[in-house]
């Protein structure tokens, strides 16, 4: 009599249950975006898409909120990408490692962590009341960029390191400077990890609801400027759907909340595999 | 010239990463100086374990948020990390090409959705069911463990993904030449070999879920009192200012900024744990 968990079927059971997990992963994602695209892709047409919101948002489309999340979210990569970039470069490529990168690592740790309603009241009581910057573009756009910031150091450290340590070593026999060697050796097999990790950032800043409905507000009005109030797609979701206003109208946003970020998702991966192929 | 141009490549970007960090000790410093005053005037005992959150009445005892935060996160973790592993491993060693090339993106897209957009779904799904099969209001922890559990997925699996996949090949081959099963390779060479990684996603995963305020705010039914079991309602520390903040002025938004105190000593003790276990190889 040969026991039942004996390596053998103990093999065939965790080959089931990782099977059952990843289908109910799967499962859930679809039940999710079929559901809300469901309701919401009705809804969606051009008026939708170019109207500005009236009576609160029961009514007209909601222009004003696509543009304030464009906005919000252009300030916030503009911002986050070389800081974090540049540090992640600096960490892995340059600094020796010491106290002062271990407390470098430890803080951008520390930062990846951090609540996003934390960086909303920081983001309130520095740019909107400190910096005097009110609910605006501006003050909405940097918060998201701290916000977002340890998310581009962690990928792009881990793709900088993920490149084998022979390219560098080819590149500097060869007589590369250092930064020749990045640009030519490390830039190229880390980008993809490098543009996952902005694709990550601007889904978490379009998606981003609570640090953004503290420092852009939640105006309906289409923004003039950086300094502007506005209020983009999420909280306006967040605040139709919590409120009650307009289920309609929620369920609409949501949906092209689902379609920007499948949009993102697809462009870049394009992208990605453009570049690799020209590397190649 | 090539110095030069080295050296200032250098500076830039050591001026980058020192610019990064002065961000975080700005949040520190500014959170710490706007809820230190309201501590010391209530008392930290009292802040800490009050159990009674009565603003108009000066009294601000985050007890409940505090429980109410550790047994959200930890019950979404009990649903997430097994699930998330294994969905890694399945990327990693048992997905069929094709299939992987479906599943990954897939995953991708569920880590862009909007919270608030999981949380309203929780709403209408979720709720109602626990309601309706397990009894209690609906509006409770396990609502918001299910859901947090859902969006802490595709952090865990993505970045446990990676560090299997950073794993030398010859680590796996080297062991099934030795005759060992795929699932021991797995379970003795390859999760333990990437435990630093996995260590971090699943922190990321944890603080994603004890940050994560708006789809919580609309499934956990944001009452103020010691929940007594994963079906009653209960409040989060992020919850408790995502609520508030929004009418609160003078001391009682000072208290609010004092309860992100408390979240980002919570965040900093997590980091702290999970980073002396991925240096313990």
């Amino acid at each position: 009599m040969s026991k039942i968990f004996n390596r053998r079927n103990n093999q065939r059971i965790a080959k089931v249950l990782i099977w059952a997990a990843a289908f109910a992963v799967i499962l859930v994602m679809l039940a999710i975006i079929i559901y809300v695209l469901g309701k919401g892709l009705p809804v969606v047409n051009l008026n939708f898409l170019t109207q500005q919101p009236s009576d609160a948002g029961r009514a007209g489309g909601i222009s004003s909120a696509i543009v304030g999340t464009l906005l919000v979210t252009f300030v916030a990569i503009l911002v986050a990408t070389p800081l974090g970039v540049g540090t992640a470069f600096y960490l892995t490529e340059y600094a020796r490692e010491s106290t002062v990168t271990r407390i470098i690592r430890f803080s951008a740790e520390c930062l990846a962590g951090v609540p996003s309603i934390v960086y909303g009241l920081f983001g309130f009581i520095v740019f909107v009341i400190f910096l005097k910057l009110g609910w605006s573009v501006l003050s909405g756009g940097l918060t998201l960029a701290i916000m977002v910031l340890p998310t581009i150091i962690r990928t792009t450290e881990e793709a900088i390191r993920a490149v084998p340590k022979i390219y560098r070593e080819v590149s500097f026999s060869l007589g590369g400077s250092r930064w020749q060697t990045i640009t030519r050796a490390v830039v190229p097999s880390a980008l993809p990890g490098i543009t996952t990790g902005i694709i990550l950032s601007i889904g978490r800043c379009v998606g981003e609801t609570a640090a953004v409905i503290l420092t852009a507000g939640s105006s309906l009005r289409m923004p003039t400027s950086l300094l502007s109030p506005t209020r983009t797609m999420a909280v306006h979701f967040y605040i139709l759907a919590r409120e009650g206003i307009s289920i309609d109208i929620a369920y609409g946003t949501a949906a092209l909340l689902i379609i920007s970020v499948l949009i993102i998702d697809i462009v870049a991966n394009i992208l990605v595999r453009v570049f690799v192929a020209k590397v190649r | 010239m090539i110095d030069f141009k080295e050296k200032s490549t250098e500076l830039a970007l050591l001026f980058l990463a020192l610019s990064s960090i002065a961000s975080l000790a700005l949040i520190t410093i500014f959170i710490i100086a706007e809820g230190v005053p309201v501590i010391s005037k209530v008392g930290i005992i009292n802040f800490l374990f009050g159990t009674e959150w009565a603003p108009s009445l000066g009294k601000y005892g985050i007890l409940p948020m505090i429980v109410g935060s550790i047994s959200v996160t930890l019950v979404a973790l009990v649903i997430a990390v097994p699930t998330a592993l294994c969905c890694a491993i399945f990327l990693v060693e048992l997905s069929p090409r094709f299939l992987a090339s479906i599943v990954r993106p897939a995953i991708q897209v569920l880590a862009g959705i909007p919270s608030v957009v999981y949380g309203f779904w929780g709403l209408i799904f979720i709720v109602p069911f626990i309601r309706n099969y397990l009894g209690g209001p609906g509006f409770s922890i396990l609502a918001g463990s299910i859901i947090l559990a859902i969006m802490t997925l595709p952090t865990i699996i993505s970045i446990a993904e990676d560090a299997l996949r950073a794993l030398p090949p010859s680590y796996k081959e080297g062991s099934l030449a030795l005759g060992t099963t795929q699932w021991q390779t797995i379970v003795s060479l390859q999760i333990p070999a990437a435990r630093s990684g996995i260590t971090a996603a699943i922190v990321l995963g944890m603080g994603r879920a004890i940050g994560e305020t708006m789809a919580v705010i609309m499934v956990l039914g944001n009452a103020v009192a010691l929940p007594k079991s994963i079906l009653d309602p209960a409040r989060t520390l992020t919850t408790n200012i995502g609520i508030e903040m929004g009418y609160a002025s003078g001391e009682h938004q000072q208290a609010l900024f004092a309860t992100g105190i408390v979240l980002l000593i919570i965040i900093m003790i997590l980091n702290s744990i999970a980073q002396y276990a991925a240096r313990r190889r």
